[in-house]
Protein backbone atom coordinates (compact mmCIF):
# COMPACT_ATOMS: atom_id res chain seq x y z
CA UNK A 1 0.00 0.00 0.00
CA UNK A 2 1.38 3.48 -1.32
CA UNK A 3 1.72 6.24 1.56
CA UNK A 4 -1.50 8.09 -0.12
CA UNK A 5 -3.32 5.13 -0.16
CA UNK A 6 -2.39 4.71 3.49
CA UNK A 7 -3.16 8.15 4.34
CA UNK A 8 -6.97 7.71 2.85
CA UNK A 9 -7.36 4.80 5.04
CA UNK A 10 -6.47 7.02 8.10
CA UNK A 11 -8.82 9.94 6.99
CA UNK A 12 -11.51 7.43 7.66
CA UNK A 13 -10.68 6.79 10.94
CA UNK A 14 -9.12 4.29 13.72
CA UNK A 15 -10.86 1.84 15.71
CA UNK A 16 -9.14 4.03 18.29
CA UNK A 17 -6.87 7.03 18.55
CA UNK A 18 -3.39 6.98 17.80
CA UNK A 19 -2.18 10.21 18.96
CA UNK A 20 -4.14 11.19 22.03
CA UNK A 21 -3.96 14.48 24.06
CA UNK A 22 -5.19 14.68 27.45
CA UNK A 23 -5.50 18.20 29.36
CA UNK A 24 -5.26 17.08 32.89
CA UNK A 25 -5.87 20.26 34.22
CA UNK A 26 -6.78 24.25 33.29
CA UNK A 27 -4.23 25.21 36.28
CA UNK A 28 -1.31 26.60 35.42
CA UNK A 29 0.78 28.94 37.28
CA UNK A 30 1.78 30.36 34.12
CA UNK A 31 -0.29 32.53 31.91
CA UNK A 32 1.35 32.41 28.12
CA UNK A 33 -0.51 34.88 25.61
CA UNK A 34 -0.67 32.19 22.86
CA UNK A 35 -2.42 29.21 25.33
CA UNK A 36 -4.55 26.92 23.23
CA UNK A 37 -6.24 25.92 26.33
CA UNK A 38 -6.87 29.47 28.27
CA UNK A 39 -5.44 27.92 31.21
CA UNK A 40 -4.93 29.59 34.32
CA UNK A 41 -7.79 28.59 37.25
CA UNK A 42 -8.51 24.94 37.98
CA UNK A 43 -12.02 23.92 36.97
CA UNK A 44 -13.81 22.78 40.01
CA UNK A 45 -15.52 19.99 37.54
CA UNK A 46 -11.93 18.34 37.09
CA UNK A 47 -11.95 14.59 36.43
CA UNK A 48 -11.24 13.23 40.22
CA UNK A 49 -8.22 10.76 40.55
CA UNK A 50 -10.85 7.83 40.34
CA UNK A 51 -12.42 9.31 37.15
CA UNK A 52 -8.81 9.29 35.31
CA UNK A 53 -8.11 5.60 36.46
CA UNK A 54 -11.04 4.75 34.59
CA UNK A 55 -10.22 6.38 31.38
CA UNK A 56 -7.03 4.98 31.26
CA UNK A 57 -8.63 1.21 31.89
CA UNK A 58 -10.57 2.05 28.94
CA UNK A 59 -7.38 3.55 26.99
CA UNK A 60 -5.91 0.46 27.71
CA UNK A 61 -8.79 -2.04 26.55
CA UNK A 62 -8.75 0.26 23.49
CA UNK A 63 -4.63 -0.37 22.76
CA UNK A 64 -3.60 3.35 22.76
CA UNK A 65 -0.05 3.04 23.23
CA UNK A 66 0.97 6.28 24.82
CA UNK A 67 -0.95 8.98 25.78
CA UNK A 68 0.34 12.94 25.69
CA UNK A 69 -0.25 14.75 28.68
CA UNK A 70 -0.72 18.52 29.15
CA UNK A 71 -2.58 21.21 30.41
CA UNK A 72 -2.81 23.48 32.35
CA UNK A 73 0.34 22.65 34.11
CA UNK A 74 -0.51 18.40 34.57
CA UNK A 75 2.47 18.13 37.41
CA UNK A 76 0.24 20.87 39.84
CA UNK A 77 -2.27 17.98 40.14
CA UNK A 78 -1.69 16.23 43.51
CA UNK A 79 -2.18 12.81 41.80
CA UNK A 80 0.32 13.48 38.99
CA UNK A 81 2.26 10.84 39.58
CA UNK A 82 -0.16 8.46 40.52
CA UNK A 83 -1.90 9.16 37.23
CA UNK A 84 1.32 9.12 35.28
CA UNK A 85 2.55 5.32 37.17
CA UNK A 86 -0.91 4.11 36.48
CA UNK A 87 -0.89 4.88 32.96
CA UNK A 88 2.62 3.30 32.56
CA UNK A 89 1.31 0.28 34.76
CA UNK A 90 -1.33 0.05 32.62
CA UNK A 91 1.07 -0.35 29.16
CA UNK A 92 0.11 2.99 28.18
CA UNK A 93 3.34 5.60 27.31
CA UNK A 94 3.22 8.82 28.69
CA UNK A 95 4.64 12.13 26.96
CA UNK A 96 4.08 15.06 28.90
CA UNK A 97 4.41 18.81 28.80
CA UNK A 98 5.27 21.27 31.36
CA UNK A 99 6.75 24.59 31.95
CA UNK A 100 9.27 22.82 34.34
CA UNK A 101 8.06 24.71 36.93
CA UNK A 102 8.23 21.19 38.97
CA UNK A 103 10.96 19.59 38.08
CA UNK A 104 13.52 19.88 41.31
CA UNK A 105 16.44 17.40 41.00
CA UNK A 106 14.70 15.41 43.41
CA UNK A 107 10.87 15.05 40.68
CA UNK A 108 13.69 15.06 38.34
CA UNK A 109 15.33 12.30 39.52
CA UNK A 110 12.02 10.19 40.46
CA UNK A 111 11.18 10.81 36.59
CA UNK A 112 14.40 9.45 35.59
CA UNK A 113 13.75 6.17 37.03
CA UNK A 114 10.53 5.74 35.29
CA UNK A 115 10.10 3.41 32.07
CA UNK A 116 7.91 4.57 28.90
CA UNK A 117 7.94 8.51 29.88
CA UNK A 118 8.74 11.53 27.34
CA UNK A 119 8.90 15.01 28.29
CA UNK A 120 8.39 18.21 27.04
CA UNK A 121 9.50 21.18 28.29
CA UNK A 122 8.07 23.89 26.52
CA UNK A 123 10.58 26.94 25.60
CA UNK A 124 9.65 30.12 23.38
CA UNK A 125 12.61 32.07 23.26
CA UNK A 126 16.54 31.00 23.58
CA UNK A 127 16.47 33.94 25.89
CA UNK A 128 14.59 34.73 28.77
CA UNK A 129 13.41 38.55 26.76
CA UNK A 130 11.85 37.02 23.64
CA UNK A 131 10.78 33.75 25.51
CA UNK A 132 9.15 35.31 28.94
CA UNK A 133 7.15 37.88 26.55
CA UNK A 134 5.13 35.00 25.77
CA UNK A 135 5.37 32.48 28.61
CA UNK A 136 5.50 35.25 31.12
CA UNK A 137 8.24 36.53 33.46
CA UNK A 138 10.90 34.21 35.15
CA UNK A 139 9.51 31.22 32.22
CA UNK A 140 12.88 31.31 30.55
CA UNK A 141 15.03 30.72 33.76
CA UNK A 142 11.64 28.02 35.09
CA UNK A 143 12.58 26.06 31.80
CA UNK A 144 16.30 25.95 31.90
CA UNK A 145 16.46 24.74 35.72
CA UNK A 146 14.35 21.92 34.83
CA UNK A 147 16.26 21.19 31.70
CA UNK A 148 19.48 21.52 33.90
CA UNK A 149 17.71 19.04 36.72
CA UNK A 150 16.68 16.15 34.25
CA UNK A 151 20.48 16.22 32.69
CA UNK A 152 21.82 16.27 36.20
CA UNK A 153 19.33 13.07 36.86
CA UNK A 154 20.44 11.39 34.17
CA UNK A 155 16.87 11.41 32.80
CA UNK A 156 18.08 11.25 29.16
CA UNK A 157 17.35 12.67 25.71
CA UNK A 158 13.85 14.65 27.16
CA UNK A 159 11.98 17.13 24.26
CA UNK A 160 12.72 21.16 24.34
CA UNK A 161 9.16 22.13 22.21
CA UNK A 162 8.47 25.52 20.72
CA UNK A 163 5.89 27.41 19.20
CA UNK A 164 7.27 28.97 16.46
CA UNK A 165 6.63 32.59 16.33
CA UNK A 166 7.20 35.89 14.19
CA UNK A 167 9.76 36.94 16.76
CA UNK A 168 11.48 33.67 17.71
CA UNK A 169 11.81 32.26 13.93
CA UNK A 170 15.16 33.72 13.58
CA UNK A 171 15.89 31.55 16.65
CA UNK A 172 15.39 28.08 15.03
CA UNK A 173 18.99 27.32 15.19
CA UNK A 174 20.03 28.48 18.58
CA UNK A 175 17.22 26.26 19.32
CA UNK A 176 18.79 23.26 18.01
CA UNK A 177 22.08 23.95 19.75
CA UNK A 178 20.31 24.46 22.60
CA UNK A 179 18.92 20.75 22.18
CA UNK A 180 21.93 19.09 21.17
CA UNK A 181 23.89 20.39 23.86
CA UNK A 182 21.20 18.70 26.88
CA UNK A 183 21.59 15.88 23.95
CA UNK A 184 17.83 16.80 24.22
CA UNK A 185 15.43 16.60 20.77
CA UNK A 186 13.93 19.84 19.30
CA UNK A 187 9.87 19.71 18.42
CA UNK A 188 8.65 22.82 16.93
CA UNK A 189 4.78 23.33 15.93
CA UNK A 190 2.95 25.98 14.30
CA UNK A 191 1.15 28.55 16.35
CA UNK A 192 -2.59 28.45 16.37
CA UNK A 193 -5.19 31.19 16.91
CA UNK A 194 -6.88 28.93 19.58
CA UNK A 195 -7.72 29.94 23.41
CA UNK A 196 -6.12 33.08 24.00
CA UNK A 197 -4.10 32.96 20.81
CA UNK A 198 -6.91 34.04 19.75
CA UNK A 199 -6.05 37.37 20.78
CA UNK A 200 -2.30 37.20 20.04
CA UNK A 201 -2.21 35.27 16.79
CA UNK A 202 -2.19 38.62 14.51
CA UNK A 203 0.91 40.16 16.49
CA UNK A 204 3.13 36.97 16.80
CA UNK A 205 2.32 34.48 13.43
CA UNK A 206 4.95 34.24 11.16
CA UNK A 207 4.88 36.03 7.88
CA UNK A 208 4.68 34.38 4.48
CA UNK A 209 8.62 35.36 4.24
CA UNK A 210 9.21 33.58 7.73
CA UNK A 211 7.26 30.85 6.72
CA UNK A 212 9.01 29.64 3.39
CA UNK A 213 12.45 30.08 5.91
CA UNK A 214 10.27 27.54 8.64
CA UNK A 215 9.61 25.20 5.00
CA UNK A 216 13.06 25.08 3.99
CA UNK A 217 14.41 24.36 7.96
CA UNK A 218 12.43 21.58 8.40
CA UNK A 219 13.24 20.29 5.32
CA UNK A 220 16.70 20.36 6.51
CA UNK A 221 16.34 19.30 9.66
CA UNK A 222 13.30 17.19 10.09
CA UNK A 223 14.24 14.00 8.12
CA UNK A 224 14.72 10.36 9.50
CA UNK A 225 18.14 10.35 8.51
CA UNK A 226 19.77 13.30 11.22
CA UNK A 227 19.93 11.51 14.30
CA UNK A 228 17.81 13.40 16.25
CA UNK A 229 15.36 14.61 14.14
CA UNK A 230 13.28 17.99 14.74
CA UNK A 231 9.82 17.03 14.92
CA UNK A 232 6.83 18.94 14.36
CA UNK A 233 3.81 16.86 15.26
CA UNK A 234 2.95 17.05 11.72
CA UNK A 235 1.76 20.69 12.06
CA UNK A 236 3.05 22.50 9.31
CA UNK A 237 1.35 20.41 6.40
CA UNK A 238 0.06 23.83 5.24
CA UNK A 239 3.94 24.57 4.44
CA UNK A 240 3.61 22.01 1.60
CA UNK A 241 2.53 24.24 -1.07
CA UNK A 242 5.59 26.40 -1.10
CA UNK A 243 7.79 23.42 -2.78
CA UNK A 244 8.03 19.83 -4.48
CA UNK A 245 9.30 18.23 -1.39
CA UNK A 246 6.44 17.82 1.18
CA UNK A 247 7.67 17.58 5.25
CA UNK A 248 8.73 14.69 6.48
CA UNK A 249 5.32 12.85 8.06
CA UNK A 250 1.84 12.15 6.97
CA UNK A 251 1.24 15.79 6.40
CA UNK A 252 -2.78 15.56 6.55
CA UNK A 253 -5.61 16.46 9.49
CA UNK A 254 -5.99 13.87 11.87
CA UNK A 255 -8.28 16.08 14.46
CA UNK A 256 -11.00 13.40 14.75
CA UNK A 257 -9.53 10.66 12.75
CA UNK A 258 -6.32 9.13 14.15
CA UNK A 259 -5.92 12.70 17.03
CA UNK A 260 -8.48 13.92 19.37
CA UNK A 261 -8.50 15.87 23.13
CA UNK A 262 -9.71 14.49 26.31
CA UNK A 263 -10.17 17.77 28.66
CA UNK A 264 -9.30 18.61 32.22
CA UNK A 265 -13.16 17.92 32.81
CA UNK A 266 -13.74 15.13 30.35
CA UNK A 267 -14.97 16.84 27.42
CA UNK A 268 -13.66 15.28 24.72
CA UNK A 269 -12.71 17.57 21.27
CA UNK A 270 -11.63 16.98 17.91
CA UNK A 271 -8.08 17.69 18.20
CA UNK A 272 -6.37 19.88 21.30
CA UNK A 273 -6.38 22.99 19.43
CA UNK A 274 -10.81 23.13 18.92
CA UNK A 275 -11.82 23.83 22.62
CA UNK A 276 -15.15 24.71 21.37
CA UNK A 277 -18.56 23.64 21.21
CA UNK A 278 -18.83 23.41 17.57
CA UNK A 279 -15.60 20.59 18.02
CA UNK A 280 -16.97 18.87 20.85
CA UNK A 281 -18.02 15.31 20.52
CA UNK A 282 -19.08 14.28 23.84
CA UNK A 283 -17.57 13.19 27.27
CA UNK A 284 -15.98 10.41 29.02
CA UNK A 285 -18.49 10.97 31.50
CA UNK A 286 -21.17 10.17 29.34
CA UNK A 287 -22.63 6.26 29.11
CA UNK A 288 -20.61 3.92 27.36
CA UNK A 289 -17.49 6.33 27.80
CA UNK A 290 -14.27 7.85 25.52
CA UNK A 291 -14.53 4.65 23.32
CA UNK A 292 -18.42 5.58 22.55
CA UNK A 293 -17.45 9.46 21.63
CA UNK A 294 -14.78 7.76 19.31
CA UNK A 295 -16.78 5.31 17.84
CA UNK A 296 -19.73 7.14 17.21
CA UNK A 297 -20.14 10.57 17.69
CA UNK A 298 -21.56 12.29 15.01
CA UNK A 299 -19.03 15.08 14.84
CA UNK A 300 -16.12 12.41 14.60
CA UNK A 301 -17.85 10.08 11.55
CA UNK A 302 -18.66 13.19 10.18
CA UNK A 303 -14.89 14.33 9.81
CA UNK A 304 -14.22 10.80 8.81
CA UNK A 305 -16.47 11.39 5.54
CA UNK A 306 -14.34 13.00 2.47
CA UNK A 307 -13.70 16.61 3.26
CA UNK A 308 -14.84 19.07 0.30
CA UNK A 309 -12.32 21.49 -0.89
CA UNK A 310 -14.71 24.26 -1.31
CA UNK A 311 -12.92 27.40 -2.40
CA UNK A 312 -9.91 25.69 -2.74
CA UNK A 313 -10.63 22.89 -5.25
CA UNK A 314 -10.02 25.43 -8.22
CA UNK A 315 -5.96 25.89 -6.62
CA UNK A 316 -3.39 23.60 -7.57
CA UNK A 317 -1.89 23.63 -4.16
CA UNK A 318 -4.55 21.62 -2.62
CA UNK A 319 -3.14 18.46 -3.31
CA UNK A 320 -0.13 19.42 -1.28
CA UNK A 321 -1.56 21.55 1.60
CA UNK A 322 -4.57 19.94 2.07
CA UNK A 323 -6.62 23.24 2.85
CA UNK A 324 -4.57 23.79 6.09
CA UNK A 325 -5.61 23.35 9.64
CA UNK A 326 -9.37 23.89 10.61
CA UNK A 327 -8.53 25.13 13.70
CA UNK A 328 -6.74 28.18 12.30
CA UNK A 329 -9.62 28.95 9.86
CA UNK A 330 -12.14 28.62 12.54
CA UNK A 331 -10.95 30.99 15.08
CA UNK A 332 -9.81 33.46 12.89
CA UNK A 333 -13.71 33.65 11.54
CA UNK A 334 -12.94 31.73 8.07
CA UNK A 335 -14.86 29.00 6.28
CA UNK A 336 -13.48 25.44 6.90
CA UNK A 337 -14.13 24.64 3.66
CA UNK A 338 -11.65 27.19 1.89
CA UNK A 339 -8.22 28.51 2.57
CA UNK A 340 -5.84 28.80 5.80
CA UNK A 341 -5.68 32.26 7.12
CA UNK A 342 -1.68 31.52 6.41
CA UNK A 343 -2.45 29.84 3.21
CA UNK A 344 1.39 30.56 0.90
CA UNK A 345 -0.18 31.96 -1.95
CA UNK A 346 -1.61 34.23 -0.19
CA UNK A 347 -5.29 33.34 -0.21
CA UNK A 348 -6.10 33.49 3.65
CA UNK A 349 -4.70 37.18 3.75
CA UNK A 350 -7.34 37.95 1.22
CA UNK A 351 -10.28 36.96 3.04
CA UNK A 352 -8.97 37.82 6.19
CA UNK A 353 -9.33 41.34 5.49
CA UNK A 354 -12.91 41.11 4.83
CA UNK A 355 -13.29 39.47 8.38
CA UNK A 356 -14.83 41.25 11.24
CA UNK A 357 -12.40 40.92 14.13
CA UNK A 358 -15.50 41.48 17.22
CA UNK A 359 -17.24 38.19 15.30
CA UNK A 360 -14.59 36.05 15.26
CA UNK A 361 -15.78 32.55 17.70
CA UNK A 362 -14.01 33.02 21.17
CA UNK A 363 -13.48 29.91 22.99
CA UNK A 364 -16.24 28.39 24.78
CA UNK A 365 -14.42 28.73 28.40
CA UNK A 366 -11.67 30.84 29.77
CA UNK A 367 -10.00 29.49 32.51
CA UNK A 368 -7.51 32.95 32.39
CA UNK A 369 -6.93 34.25 35.66
CA UNK A 370 -8.31 37.81 36.73
CA UNK A 371 -5.54 40.20 35.58
CA UNK A 372 -3.63 41.23 39.18
CA UNK A 373 -2.84 44.93 39.70
CA UNK A 374 0.53 44.71 39.89
CA UNK A 375 3.41 46.35 38.21
CA UNK A 376 4.61 42.40 37.22
CA UNK A 377 1.88 42.01 35.02
CA UNK A 378 1.76 45.41 32.86
CA UNK A 379 5.21 44.47 31.66
CA UNK A 380 3.89 41.60 29.59
CA UNK A 381 4.35 42.08 26.50
CA UNK A 382 6.34 45.56 26.40
CA UNK A 383 9.60 43.57 26.90
CA UNK A 384 9.11 42.17 23.40
CA UNK A 385 12.59 41.82 21.77
CA UNK A 386 12.55 44.48 18.09
CA UNK A 387 11.23 42.65 15.56
CA UNK A 388 14.19 41.42 13.06
CA UNK A 389 13.81 42.16 9.57
CA UNK A 390 15.03 39.40 7.12
CA UNK B 1 15.54 -12.97 4.32
CA UNK B 2 12.95 -15.81 3.50
CA UNK B 3 15.46 -18.68 5.75
CA UNK B 4 14.96 -16.58 8.76
CA UNK B 5 13.45 -17.56 11.70
CA UNK B 6 11.92 -14.90 13.03
CA UNK B 7 9.53 -13.83 15.74
CA UNK B 8 7.45 -10.66 16.80
CA UNK B 9 9.72 -8.19 18.81
CA UNK B 10 8.52 -9.26 22.60
CA UNK B 11 8.50 -4.91 22.95
CA UNK B 12 6.00 -4.72 20.23
CA UNK B 13 2.47 -4.59 20.51
CA UNK B 14 0.17 -5.23 17.22
CA UNK B 15 -3.12 -3.49 17.37
CA UNK B 16 -5.80 -4.34 14.35
CA UNK B 17 -6.95 -1.60 12.08
CA UNK B 18 -9.14 -2.06 9.04
CA UNK B 19 -6.36 -1.70 6.87
CA UNK B 20 -3.70 -4.13 8.90
CA UNK B 21 -2.63 -3.43 11.81
CA UNK B 22 -0.88 -0.63 14.05
CA UNK B 23 2.85 -1.82 15.63
CA UNK B 24 4.62 0.04 18.45
CA UNK B 25 7.75 -0.46 19.63
CA UNK B 26 7.81 0.49 23.73
CA UNK B 27 11.37 0.54 23.23
CA UNK B 28 12.26 2.54 20.84
CA UNK B 29 8.67 4.20 20.42
CA UNK B 30 8.44 4.07 16.89
CA UNK B 31 4.64 3.64 15.56
CA UNK B 32 4.87 1.43 12.40
CA UNK B 33 2.21 0.55 10.09
CA UNK B 34 1.57 -2.67 8.86
CA UNK B 35 -0.63 -2.12 5.67
CA UNK B 36 -2.50 -5.13 5.04
CA UNK B 37 -4.22 -7.64 6.99
CA UNK B 38 -1.89 -10.73 5.74
CA UNK B 39 0.85 -8.86 6.64
CA UNK B 40 -0.64 -9.30 10.35
CA UNK B 41 -1.78 -12.89 9.90
CA UNK B 42 2.29 -13.29 9.17
CA UNK B 43 3.14 -11.40 11.41
CA UNK B 44 1.56 -12.98 14.33
CA UNK B 45 2.43 -16.28 12.59
CA UNK B 46 6.00 -16.19 12.49
CA UNK B 47 7.20 -17.81 15.96
CA UNK B 48 5.09 -21.42 14.69
CA UNK B 49 7.09 -21.45 12.30
CA UNK B 50 10.71 -22.42 11.49
CA UNK B 51 11.22 -19.52 8.72
CA UNK B 52 9.76 -16.97 7.18
CA UNK B 53 8.64 -18.78 4.41
CA UNK B 54 7.55 -22.06 6.19
CA UNK B 55 5.11 -19.29 7.88
CA UNK B 56 3.82 -17.84 4.18
CA UNK B 57 3.22 -21.27 3.26
CA UNK B 58 1.26 -21.80 6.42
CA UNK B 59 -0.71 -18.70 6.01
CA UNK B 60 -1.02 -19.89 2.42
CA UNK B 61 0.38 -16.44 0.63
CA UNK B 62 0.83 -16.97 -2.88
CA UNK B 63 4.66 -17.90 -3.82
CA UNK B 64 4.02 -14.94 -6.81
CA UNK B 65 3.88 -12.72 -3.45
CA UNK B 66 6.93 -13.84 -1.54
CA UNK B 67 9.42 -11.44 -2.74
CA UNK B 68 7.12 -8.55 -1.50
CA UNK B 69 6.85 -10.12 1.93
CA UNK B 70 10.36 -10.89 1.94
CA UNK B 71 10.61 -7.23 1.41
CA UNK B 72 8.29 -5.89 3.70
CA UNK B 73 9.80 -8.08 6.72
CA UNK B 74 13.28 -6.70 5.94
CA UNK B 75 12.13 -2.99 6.47
CA UNK B 76 10.11 -4.23 9.62
CA UNK B 77 13.32 -6.32 11.02
CA UNK B 78 15.30 -2.77 10.45
CA UNK B 79 12.56 -1.18 12.49
CA UNK B 80 12.81 -3.87 15.12
CA UNK B 81 9.18 -4.42 14.72
CA UNK B 82 10.40 -8.21 14.24
CA UNK B 83 13.56 -9.75 15.16
CA UNK B 84 15.17 -13.22 14.31
CA UNK B 85 15.69 -15.95 17.07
Amino acid sequence: MSVEALVTQLKGGLDAPICLTWELTYACNLQCVHCLSSSGKRDPRELTTAEAKQVLDELRDLQVFYINIGGGEPMVRRDFFELLEYSISQGIGVKFSTNGAFIDFDKAQRLAAMDYLDIQISLDGTDAVTNDAVRGEGSYDMARRAMDNLQAAGFGPFKISVVVTHHNVDQLDEFKALADSYGAQLRVTRLRPSGRGADSWHDLHPTNAQQRQIYNWLLAHGGHDSERPVLTGDSFFHLNALGEEPLPGLNMCGAGRVVCLIDPIGDVYACPFVIHDEFKAGSVRDDGGFAKVWKESELFLELREPQSAGACSSCGSYDACQGGCMAAKFFTGLPLDGPDPECVNGFGEQLLEGVQLASNPKPSMDHTKPVRVTPVSVTLGTTRKPVAVS
Amino acid sequence: MLDAALELHPQVALRPEPFGALAYHYGNRRLVFLKHVDMVRVAQDLANHPSLQATLEACQIAPARWPSFAKAFESLQTSEVVRVR
